[in-house]
């Protein structure tokens, strides 16, 4: 039962050292963000906690951890509290399956899952439970909303990834992210599967309710969405979940897509990084350049168009797989 | 014990103990969330019996999918009635002594079978033998499964429209 | 070691809940939990029978598999038929709906 063992320290391992890494990460996010948005926007952007503002989220986090935390009158409690857990929890075990570069010894992974992408896809989609329960806890109609479009959302665009993830699974021949990436040595498979390239970020910014996607907190409908409510830690929770599972579709996108550790000169680790904040960027960038959609234009996009394309590509793409064995 | 044993016992209980919290919980969105922690729990059985994908399936369809769309009927449909109706009707004693008694003839068959040992080893990579099975030996289930599937599609779209 | 009792036990006593909630519950949705209880039950057995039975044949998991897709669909139909009672009859309590015509 060694692989067992395995699994559980892998699993113990993640929510550790993720904690911490993707704490740090997450603080990084959101300061890029800010910095991002106000370049975008021709201002400075927070300038004046450590140098060039640096220590800004820091310092937010710790106002944050002194505030109190509100729970509202007649408010559903127990439903209330653990759905904070429930949504960073989620985004963190996302990680499991992320190799993150390559040493002599083997790649560096968590655990080399042979059902790597199927995990992937498992795991993010725990997320909405946490955001329906907090709509539902938080006692409120602009949370309850919130929450159940998030559901509707996030169930939606879940199959978009669902088939793009099985569109390059179906290249490589293996669901083994490691695998996956070892298969795109001669050729990055953003080359050979643009549209399902395309199609996997866009699902992933649907998926992580941001901007043009953003219904679910759209401020001017429903004041924050389903966190309307918290404050305090919990609310960072809510950041650190949300900072969380971009980090890691934008992960999943480098890994499936743009060669993962791979790259001349530099060390793969940092390739890794470099792309990674790449595509971070590019999320930052559609946020700020785009307006919101609206609800129905939202689902008919991703039923009428997303999912249709996506089969279709997923129709071709096994074709000509067979096509090549042959 | 070893540490199988303890993790199987872990799993056991954690599905049981939510499994009771679903039954007996009088507040109907604390009986849809504690659904979660009972088929992760279930998950855990299947990793400990080597079905990994069954495992990662289990998680995407049961904890991602079929949760969610409980929770999403319950808010769409107590939203409007509130949280007061009573939950249990009047087969409450009738209903636990069935299930006693169900559950205790089950518990006597499973242990007083002498169930044949198997032979053979699982195939070292199950994903690929279950796609081999599932278009070679399986092809005439898994087509008709598809049909089901797109036939309760169409009927749950059907059924749920508004009519105007 | 757990052996394949082991799991059957826990299986008929997971099972033995899902009975109890659909004999007893009067929400229809509490209903269809209880039933996703029992299908779960089953799921186990199948794939214990499968470790312990039978290894090399896999039909434990591919059945297993197959019942998590019907799973899905009944779901779905279930709660579909949910919805549109909540809109015609008003209440989703099993018995209070005793009407075949409204």
């Amino acid at each position: 039962m060694d692989w067992l063992w395995d699994v559980l320290r892998a699993l113990v391992g993640t929510i550790i050292i993720f904690s911490a890494v993707a704490f740090i990460a997450v603080m990084f996010g959101v300061l890029l963000e800010r910095k991002i948005s106000a370049w975008m926007q021709s201002r400075l952007g927070p300038k004046h906690v450590g140098p060039q503002g640096l220590l800004q989220t820091v310092a937010d986090t710790i106002k944050l951890l002194q505030k109190e935390n509100i729970v509202p009158n007649r408010a559903d409690r127990l439903i209330f509290a653990s759905a904070v857990v429930v949504v960073p929890l989620a985004a963190l075990l996302d990680y499991v399956v992320i190799p993150f570069g390559v040493t002599r010894s083997g790649p560096l992974i968590f655990r080399d899952l042979n059902i790597g992408v199927l995990y992937f896809a498992a795991t993010s989609s725990l997320v909405v439970i946490g955001i329906l329960m907090a709509g539902w806890g938080s006692n409120n109609k602009y949370a309850l909303l919130g929450g159940l479009r998030s559901a509707a959302q996030m169930v939606t665009y879940e199959i978009p990834i669902g088939l793009a993830l099985v569109t390059v699974a179906l290249m490589a021949g293996s669901l083994s992210t490691v695998t996956i990436v070892n298969g795109q040595a001669r050729l990055w498979y953003i080359v050979a599967q643009p549209v399902a390239f395309l199609i996997f970020l866009i699902a992933a910014i649907a998926e992580v309710n941001r901007v043009p996607f953003d219904l679910v907190e759209a401020e001017s409908e429903l004041v924050a969405g389903y966190f309307s409510e918290y404050s305090g830690m919990r609310f960072a929770l809510f950041q650190l979940g949300e900072y969380g599972e971009m980090f890691a579709m934008a992960a999943m996108a480098v890994t499936l897509f743009l060669g993962g550790w791979r790259g001349p000169v530099l060390p793969p680790v940092l390739w890794f990084v470099i792309k990674l904040y790449a595509l971070i960027f590019v999320f930052m960038w559609v946020r700020w350049t785009y307006p919101r959609f609206r609800i129905d234009q939202m689902l008919n996009f991703s039923w009428k168009i997303l999912i249709p394309v996506s089969v279709l590509n997923l129709v071709v793409t096994a074709f000509f797989v067979v096509v090549a064995h042959r | 014990m070893t540490g199988e044993a303890i993790v199987f016992y872990l799993l056991a209980a954690v599905t049981l103990g939510a499994g009771v919290v679903v039954v007996t919980s009088g507040n109907i969105v604390h009986s849809a969330a504690a659904l979660v922690p009972a088929f992760l729990g279930v998950t855990g059985l299947y990793i400990l019996l080597n079905a990994e994908f069954v495992a990662g399936i289990q998680v995407l369809i049961y904890a991602g999918a079929i949760t969610v769309l409980i929770l999403f009927a319950i808010m769409l449909t107590e939203g409007g009635t509130g949280l007061g109706g009573r939950q249990r009707n009047e087969q409450a004693a009738v209903g636990a002594a069935v299930a006693a008694a169900m559950a205790a003839l089950l518990i006597v068959v499973a242990v007083r079978t002498g169930w044949p040992a198997g032979s053979g080893t699982l195939p070292p990579y199950t994903p690929g033998a279950i796609g081999q099975s599932f278009l070679g030996q399986n092809i005439l289930v898994f087509e008709g499964t598809s049909i089901v599937l797109l036939v309760s599609l169409m009927g749950a779209i059907m059924i749920a429209r508004r009519e105007d | 070691m757990p052996g394949l009792s082991h799991y059957l036990v826990v299986s008929a006593l997971l099972f033995a809940l899902g009975l109890y909630a659909v004999v007893t519950r009067r929400n229809t949705v509490a209903i269809l939990m209880g039933v996703e209880l029992m299908l779960n039950a089953a799921n186990i057995n199948l794939v214990a029978f499968n470790k312990y039975a039978a290894p090399s044949a896999m039909q434990g998991q591919i059945f297993a598999l197959i019942v998590i897709t019907l799973a899905a669909c009944e779901a779905a139909v279930g709660l579909a038929l949910v919805l549109a009672a909540y809109r015609t009859l008003e209440t989703i309590y099993e018995d209070e709906i005793n009407v075949m015509k409204w």
